[in-house]
This record gives C-alpha cells, sequence and structure tokens, in this order.
C-alpha cells in the first residue's frame, strides 16, 4: 500500500457518500464502513458471493472491486433493497432455506440481479421473458456458495419465487413434458 | 435422572410440534440485518492478527519484535514470553474434558505450521497487518512427524512439555510415544465368531481431515465492562466452555469472563472448539481496550480445526447366507498437533457403526489416536462415526457384491432392532429404531427393484449404492441442557436457553416446544440465548443434544410452570390446585373429582433402565387433551393471573428452571441411496439422484429437519468426491482456499430427495431424537460402492477423484 489517498464518492443505495479512502480499499470494505453489514465475506479469493452488492444495476463481487474503479458509480446493497426482496425473503423463509442467514444477503442479490437481467435480455430482444429452468438458475448462481442447504431448499425457494415472477417457458418441440423440478418436500 | 414420558398416541394431537413454522430469525437474517458478531464489534476495536509458524516442528531460539512495535498505530506485540504458562485444551466440552491439556496462549515450541507464534494488536488491519511482516522469530527447526501412521512410538516426541495434563486417566494416554488415547471394547469370541464365517472381508478404509467449511469464519472481540470483566462476544457453538477456556488460558477465575452468543454463521462442529476467542481477550485483559480477531478463509482452512483423518481397518466375517457374524474394526486417528475432541472422536466410529449390525455373535473395536505435525483435528458434523460408517458400510457393500447379493436384502437380513440391547454402544436398551423403515422406503423411493445395480448409458455408466447411518442424541450422562421459564406481564414466557442456535433453527424448536407444552401460540414465547451471565448454564450445540437435550428441558420447565399456575390460581380462586385446570389461556376450577380421569397412566410405556419420575407432565397434558365438558365452577385469565403476579402484595414473579440430562443417548437412523453417473472417458462422477429417509423419532419442524438432512448429504457428497486435503512434503497445507479445497457448489448436488420414517422414541421431548448429524454419514459409503458397481474399481480413500473412479487406488 503506497498510503495515498484518493476523494471518492459514490452513489450507495441512492445516497451520495463522499470519503478519502485508499485506491485500493475494497467496494467490500467500503460499505460495511458506511453502515451495510449485509455484505459478508467468507473467502477473499472471489469464490464464495456472500459479497455481492450491485454495481450500476449489475451484481458484482464487492471484494474484487477497488473504490478507484468503484468512485462515481452507483451501489446498491440488500440494505437499499428492502422492499424489493421481501417476497424472495419470504420464499426462502418458507422453506427453511435461509439456515444460518449469512450467505443469504449475497444470494438474495445475486438472485435478483438474475430476475433483472432476464426481464432486460427479453426485453432488448423483443421477446417475452420466461421463468428461468433450474439448470439456468443453477449456472447462473453457482458462484453463490452455501455450505447449511445442499441448495436443494434453496432451489425450491428460487423456483417458487421466479414461478411468481414469470410464466413458464412453453415446452420446445419434442422435448420431454416435464422438467428436471422434482416438487420434493413441496 | 428424570426423564420425561409422554406417548406416541399423543403426537397426532401436537400442535405446534410437527408443524413447519418459519424460523424466528428469518425475517432478520434475510434482510441482512447487522446480527453476526463482526456486524456488533465497537467501532474503536483493536485489531488482532496472528503470526503463523512456517514449520511443522521448530522450537523458537529467539523473537526479535521491536521493529513490529514500531510500525505506527500498533499497540502490542506478544510473545510466548508474555503468556501464562498453564496448559489448557481448546475443545468445547464438558468439564473434566477428555481432551489433554496441552496448549499455551503462544508456545515456544510450534508443533504444525499454521501454529501461533505472537499476537499483533492495533489500531487498524494494515497496520497488524505491516507489524507482522516486521517480526524477525529465529527458529530451531527440527524433523517433523508428519505421516500418522508412523506418529506411535517414533523417536520424534511432538509433546514433551512438563505441565501437560490429562483430566482422566480413561483415555489411555501415552504421549511419550504420541499416543493422545486408546481403547479397545469388546463383545462376545471373536475367534469363535469368526470361525463360523464363510466369508471375511478384510479391508483399510481412509478418510481425510476435511474442513467444516461454515461460510463465517471465525471471529470475536472482546471488551471489558463496567465491573473490568471480559467480555467476549463470539461466533461460538459452546458459549459456557468458551468461558472455561478463556479463564484457564488468561489464569483468571471464571467469574470475571462473560461470553455472548449473536447469530452464528454456521459451525459444524468447528465452533466447538475454542479457535481464536484466546487471543482477543488477552489482548484485551492485557491492554483494557476492546479487541477483535477476524480469521480469513485461509487461516480457517488451515490454523484452525478440521475433522479426523482416519485409518480404519475392518475385519467382516459372515456366512455365505449374508448373515454377519463378527465385525473387527481398528481406528487410527490423525489428532494433528493438539489434542481436541482426539479421546471421544474415535470412540464413535466404532460405537455408532457397529451397533447396526448388533445381531453378528462379536465384535471388537480397538482404536489408537496419535499426534502428528498437522493441523489439530477437532470436531465435525458426524464426529468420528463419518469415519467409521465409511468403513464398515463401505465393508458391508463389499460383502454384498462378493456374495453376489443385493446390498439393501443383505442389510435387512442383519439390522438392528427395537428392543435391542446394544453391545457396542454402551449396553443402551434401543427403545426407537426405524432403520429397516428407512431402507425400504428409500428403495421404493429410487425404484431399487426395478433398477440394475449398473447400467451402461453410452459414454457413461450409471450405477446405485446403498448405505445406513446412525448416530446419538447428546451425550449420554455427561451432557446437560438447562432452561428458565418466566411467566411475564400480560401472560407471555420468556424462554432463556444456554442452547446455541447455529443456524440450525433450535431457538424455533425450543418455542415450539414450549408453546407445546403451554398450550399457546409460539408468538407468545420470547427465547433468549446465550449470554453466560444471565442463561441458564448448557453445554452447548453439539453432540445432536439440542432438540433431545435441552428439548427436554423446556418440556419439564413448562410443566413446572403450570404447576404453581394452577397453584396460584387456585389460591386467588380460593380452590384446590389439584381441581384446576390450564388449557393456555384461563385456569378454570372444577368440582373436586372432575379432573380425576381414569387411565391417563395406562399406557405409560415400561422401561427397564430409565426412571420415568415426571408423572405430571403426561398426566396433566393429557387432563388437557380430554378436557372434561363439566361447567367450571371458577375460571382465571391467564393475563390476569400474571398481572397478578408481577404486582405487589400477592405477587410472585414466576419462573420455572429446569435441567435435562440423559441416561441414554438415542440414536436416530437414516438411510441413503447414491445413483451417479461416471463418466467412461474421464472418471467423473456425477451424482444424479440421492434419496435418503430419516428417522429422527418425531419430527418436530418438517422444513428445518429436511435442510438438516438436504445440508448433511449436500456436504457428505463434498466429502465422497471433492474435498481433497493436501499437504506438501514439508507438512504445509495446500489446500488452504475454496480454488483448491472444493466443497460442492449448486452444480455438484442434485435435487436430494428426503422423506422421514419417525419412530417415538420414549425417553425424548415428544418423541424427537437428533438429526443434525446423523445426516451426513451415508453419501461417501454409498456413492464409493456406486462408484465400484459401475467401474468395479472399490475406493477405500476419500475423496473419489475422477483418477480413483476410473483407473482404481
Amino acid at each position: 500500500m503506497s498510503g495515498k489517498l484518493m476523494d471518492v464518492t459514490i452513489n450507495l443505495n441512492g445516497k451520495k457518500v463522499a470519503a478519502e479512502v485508499a485506491p485500493d480499499m475494497s467496494l467490500l470494505a467500503f460499505v460495511r464502513d458506511h453502515g451495510c453489514k449485509s455484505v459478508k465475506c467468507a473467502c477473499e479469493t472471489t469464490n464464495c458471493g456472500l459479497c455481492t452488492v450491485w454495481l450500476d444495476g449489475r451484481a458484482v463481487l464487492s471484494c474484487a472491486v477497488p473504490m478507484a474503479r468503484a468512485n462515481g458509480h452507483a451501489v446498491t446493497t440488500l440494505e437499499g433493497l428492502q422492499e424489493q426482496s421481501a417476497d424472495f425473503a419470504r420464499c426462502m423463509a418458507e422453506e427453511g432455506a435461509e439456515q444460518c442467514g449469512f450467505c443469504s444477503p449475497g444470494l438474495i442479490m445475486n438472485v435478483l440481479a438474475m430476475e433483472r437481467e432476464i426481464r432486460e435480455r427479453a426485453e432488448a430482444a423483443g421477446e417475452q421473458a420466461y421463468m428461468p429452468t433450474d439448470a439456468d438458475m443453477d449456472s447462473y448462481l453457482a458462484g453463490n456458495l452455501c455450505r447449511c442447504t445442499g441448495y436443494t431448499s434453496q432451489r425450491r425457494a428460487i423456483r417458487r419465487y421466479m414461478a411468481s415472477r414469470f410464466e413458464s417457458a412453453p415446452a420446445p418441440e419434442g422435448a420431454w413434458a416435464g422438467t428436471i423440478v422434482s416438487g420434493e418436500g413441496e | 435422572m428424570s426423564m420425561i414420558v409422554t406417548r406416541e398416541s399423543e403426537r397426532e394431537n401436537l400442535t405446534h410440534v410437527g408443524s413447519r413454522a418459519v424460523k424466528r430469525d428469518a425475517a432478520a437474517l434475510l434482510s441482512g440485518k447487522p446480527l453476526f458478531t463482526n456486524d456488533l464489534a465497537p467501532a474503536d476495536v483493536l485489531s488482532v492478527k496472528i503470526l503463523h509458524s512456517p514449520h511443522a516442528f521448530a522450537r523458537i531460539r529467539d523473537i526479535d519484535t521491536s521493529r513490529a512495535e514500531k510500525v505506527p498505530g500498533v499497540v502490542a506485540v506478544y510473545t510466548y514470553r508474555d503468556v501464562p504458562d498453564r496448559r489448557f485444551t481448546l475443545a468445547g466440552q464438558s468439564y473434566p474434558e477428555a481432551s489433554p491439556y496441552d496448549r499455551l496462549i503462544l508456545d515456544r515450541t510450534v508443533r504444525y505450521v499454521g501454529d501461533e507464534v505472537a499476537i499483533v494488536a492495533a489500531e487498524n488491519d494494515d497496520a497488524a497487518a505491516r507489524a507482522l511482516k516486521l517480526i524477525k522469530v529465529d527458529y530451531e527447526v527440527m524433523e517433523p512427524v508428519l505421516d500418522f501412521t508412523k506418529a506411535k512410538n517414533n523417536p520424534i516426541v511432538i509433546h514433551t512439555e512438563d505441565n501437560y495434563h490429562v483430566n482422566g486417566a480413561w483415555i489411555n494416554n501415552d504421549r511419550m510415544h504420541n499416543v493422545v488415547a486408546s481403547g479397545l471394547s469388546e463383545h462376545g469370541d471373536l475367534d469363535t465368531a469368526f470361525a463360523q464365517a464363510d466369508i471375511v472381508v478384510d479391508e483399510t478404509y481412509h478418510t481425510l481431515a476435511d474442513n467444516q467449511g461454515m461460510m463465517e469464519t471465525f471471529r470475536s472481540f472482546a471488551e471489558l465492562d463496567a465491573y473490568g470483566r471480559i467480555t467476549v462476544t463470539s461466533s461460538t457453538q459452546v458459549p459456557f466452555h468458551v468461558r472455561r477456556m478463556v479463564a484457564n488460558a488468561l489464569d483468571i477465575p471464571q467469574s470475571r469472563v462473560r461470553v455472548i452468543k449473536p447469530r452464528i454463521g454456521g459451525g459444524f462442529g468447528a465452533k466447538q472448539s475454542g479457535c481464536n476467542e484466546i487471543f482477543c481477550a488477552f489482548v484485551t485483559y492485557k491492554t483494557g481496550r476492546p479487541s477483535k480477531i477476524v480469521y480469513t478463509r485461509e487461516e480457517t482452512f488451515s490454523s484452525s480445526n478440521s475433522r479426523h483423518e482416519m485409518r480404519m481397518h475392518v475385519r467382516l466375517g459372515a456366512k455365505n447366507d449374508g448373515t454377519i457374524v463378527a465385525i473387527d474394526l481398528y481406528t487410527l486417528s490423525n489428532q494433528g498437533a493438539y489434542g481436541e475432541h482426539g479421546p471421544t472422536t474415535v470412540g464413535l466410529s466404532g460405537h455408532k457403526s457397529l451397533p447396526l449390525y448388533n445381531r453378528a455373535l462379536a465384535s471388537r473395536f480397538a482404536f489408537d489416536v496419535v499426534y502428528s505435525n498437522t493441523m489439530p483435528a477437532g470436531a465435525y458434523r458426524g464426529y468420528g462415526a463419518t469415519q467409521g460408517l465409511f468403513a464398515v458400510e463401505s465393508a458391508v457393500n463389499e460383502l454384498a457384491d462378493r456374495l453376489g447379493m443385493d446390498p439393501c436384502e443383505l442389510r435387512l437380513k442383519n439390522l438392528v432392532q427395537e428392543g435391542e440391547r446394544l453391545a457396542q454402544y454402551d449396553d443402551n436398551v434401543l427403545y426407537s429404531c426405524g432403520v429397516s423403515a428407512c431402507l425400504e422406503r428409500a428403495m421404493e423411493m429410487i425404484g431399487w427393484k426395478d433398477k440394475p445395480l449398473r447400467r451402461d448409458l453410452g459414454d457413461r455408466v450409471r450405477a446405485l449404492g446403498c448405505a445406513l447411518s446412525m448416530q446419538g442424541s447428546a451425550i449420554a450422562r455427561i451432557d446437560i441442557g438447562s432452561v428458565d421459564l418466566r411467566l411475564e406481564e400480560t401472560g407471555f414466557y420468556t424462554l432463556s436457553i444456554g442452547a446455541t442456535d447455529m443456524g440450525t433453527g433450535c431457538d424455533t424448536i425450543l418455542a415450539q416446544f414450549a408453546a407445546e407444552a403451554l398450550r399457546c401460540d409460539t408468538d407468545r414465547i420470547v427465547v433468549h440465548g446465550v449470554d453466560t451471565d444471565v442463561s441458564p448454564f448448557d453445554t452447548g450445540s453439539y453432540a445432536s443434544a439440542s432438540t433431545y437435550l435441552t428439548g427436554m428441558a423446556v418440556v419439564k420447565a413448562a410443566e413446572k410452570l403450570i404447576a404453581e399456575l394452577r397453584r396460584r390460581a387456585a389460591g386467588f380462586m380460593g380452590v384446590d390446585a389439584a381441581d384446576v385446570l390450564f388449557d393456555g389461556d384461563e385456569l378454570l376450577a372444577f368440582e373436586p373429582g372432575v379432573l380425576d380421569i381414569d387411565g391417563v397412566e395406562a399406557d405409560r410405556p415400561e422401561f427397564t433402565d430409565i426412571d420415568d419420575d415426571i408423572d405430571a407432565i403426561a398426566r396433566s397434558y393429557r387432563v388437557a387433551q380430554e378436557a372434561p365438558d363439566a361447567e367450571p365452577v371458577a375460571r382465571m385469565a391467564l393475563a390476569e393471573l400474571a398481572n397478578k403476579l408481577v404486582a405487589g402484595g400477592d405477587g410472585d414473579c414466576l419462573t420455572a428452571h429446569a435441567a435435562a440430562s440423559s441416561p441414554t443417548s438415542p440414536p436416530p437412523f437414516m438411510s441413503g441411496i447414491a445413483e451417479v453417473d461416471v463418466d467412461k472417458a474421464t472418471g467423473k462422477v456425477t451424482v444424479v439422484d440421492y434419496v435418503s429417509v430419516v428417522d429422527c423419532g418425531t419430527v418436530v419442524n418438517e422444513n428445518l429437519a429436511r435442510v438438516q438432512a438436504e445440508g448433511g448429504i449436500g456436504q457428505g457428497i463434498g466429502m465422497a468426491l471433492t474435498e481433497d486435503v493436501q499437504y506438501s512434503d514439508r507438512g504445509r497445507m495446500r489446500t488452504r482456499s475454496f480454488m483448491s479445497y472444493k466443497v460442492p457448489t449448486r452444480l455438484d448436488v442434485p435435487n436430494i430427495r428426503v422423506e422421514f420414517a419417525p419412530s417415538y422414541e420414549p425417553t425424548g421431548p415428544f418423541g424427537a431424537k437428533s438429526i443434525g448429524e446423523v445426516v451426513i454419514n451415508t453419501p461417501s459409503p454409498a456413492i464409493a460402492s456406486a462408484v465400484a458397481h459401475a467401474t468395479g474399481n472399490y475406493v477405500r480413500t476419500l475423496p473419489i477423484t475422477p483418477e480413483k473412479a476410473l483407473f482404481g487406488e
């Protein structure tokens, strides 16, 4: 660390926040210092997904974003998405899928980012947005680790939430009508 | 010894027990509220960092901290010279701990790569990190013992210190030969039994020192309270044991230590050992300032504790018809550098595996636990049973294959049944056992009878494998759970517990028990835990104890409180307490005799070993269920009674205290069947389906029980396939991050299918047993068997890497 500081300003959950920080300070450390304790660190190596926040509306791992890069951008954490996340939070709670809850905020940020991305992509293509498949969801969220749940209850919660947001995709011609959704435990 | 006795016939009447109550902290957790240790630390806290040893075995000749101390912001640097010379253990166990007292806060001898050498306290993280690099240590590097199979009787002795201490001779410690503990338990005449065997499977199995991998790493902070006492807030499963560890480490009375447990981001046993509480407590003790230590993931991998690596030699003798006649198990357990949980985990490798085949004519279980210069082992979900069941269940699978028998059918022929006295389980009687039902249902779920064990699918082979598991429910006669239950103004209740919700939901489960016993809504139960200053003593959340043991304490406290409510209401109403019934909302007084219900005692189960002296519970429960038609002669609302009791004059703020301990540790059971694909070209093993049926006694909360099972199976799949602990030839752990140590992602775990086959455990609260640990034990042996069916290669050393699957070991 050089010891030199820089002035940064970000829009954090709709509020302008200015500070003098080391340019290599992580966005993770910064938002936690500014009261956003929902953002967790569990690995320091960009493997766990717990520090997921939105940078200009896109999900990023805040441990890998230096403040020099975040400077001038809009940052959203779960603290800024309380209303928007309530429905998904309910699905998680009803499945017991939060368990210890330490990884939940990062997962919620990424699930809501996925929902948003599905909508935006469909809109850009002029198509209708459809409910993602289990494989789509697993692949999109693969970077969100959880050690408590074995992911199965999270799948149930995410599936329920997405089903409440999107119409099911029509089965492709000749495809097996069933899905890999097993419905166990519901 | 007192036991709660309820009846299976009452289970269908239960309202809150068996519901799918949402975890009471769910809303706060899911909205990201600051609830965890690091969210709660004071702002002006000192940052504490540790210098770890780069050598596996060395003696510190000299240590120079002068340059580190000059770094701006550094407050103190401590070395072995600064700490008390009194040894202790970090094992979170009931006193007197079975684990040897072989640690100091900082020792002049370092015994593994990662061992603590110095403590730095600074005003901020950067200063502490810079100071670490400026500490100059002159090591006298010694030859380490890295291969645990060569540790016993090795000329290199790892613990030679004068003040090493063992609490009990029963562990058979022989540390001058690197033996932490050893033991032997036999039943029957082994030679005679083996003489009757037509076939003997004689194999050695090996499990690694898996990392628990909870998402929240180890962390704690310390501060002084108004009385100069040290308050440690810690992410721990064992607050009361941490109180003892900190006091022992600092050599101060326990009365000067308070431990608070906030929300915990997972534990899985890792946090049943103290890990870094002693360091921040020491800094605060020395400086008087609040201090905080947060371990990195790397430190959590390489400088904390793990599962005990075990090498198990199994000899399994059977007749040609599949009848198992003899089992001989020898377990060698790798303790690593310090003795936490060594003497106890190893026991479960035999005592929680051999009883499945209790009908064998004879069995022998012998073990050694040895020190080595690797990271200390500790507790990890399953606690030795996981290792032992991998060995024994794998041997049973190999037996079936060699005999050409169906592995499920072979098991059904041999399995333990209700009422048996368990030879390798302290001769306990098995009061509840649904293991056969668990297996039969799992077979139906996967379609066992319609599928061959091996199917060629072209580019891959699909195969099936099965395994069974058992565990305990609390440690018999050692663990204790206690609760305080207080009636509050307006008629709600405060339930103070010492049990530690680490994300599993025990706060919710215990509220469900209280609501059931008090016949009220769970919203009227406030649960508070854990603060060692105010919470009643509880040994902690481990050994699958909370639901079973603390649950019993809750039911007992509720019954005591109800008895007191009836007595006090009777006084206010001017009637006899025997004529007062409590229905949850009101206290109803009847004419004398109305409440004498016949047959209440009639269906009491008979026990040979257990005193069932809490008659009142079953009785009052039954009486409430059979509320008489007669009109009460007087009635008093609970709210009115509560308000009167917290007023002066006739007031008597009511609190009921109850503790529970159990003379037995009823085993839950579980079956697991894995369906896997093995890629013919790459050897990659994919679990495509996993079914499991659990007998945890009464299912208290189906959602939470299901997630326990799914989560345990998920961890078990990681252990079976990808979690490969590796050390360099100089003893440095190579797997120090999630990049090199692969825990399963959601791409690696199928939709796990779980059902329940609840037996009724008469010694448990409303028939409940435990579930937390039993669920991790089946994936390794079931997947190993499936891979063997697919490729013909029996992988006996975990994990089952693609190379091993395809080419064998």
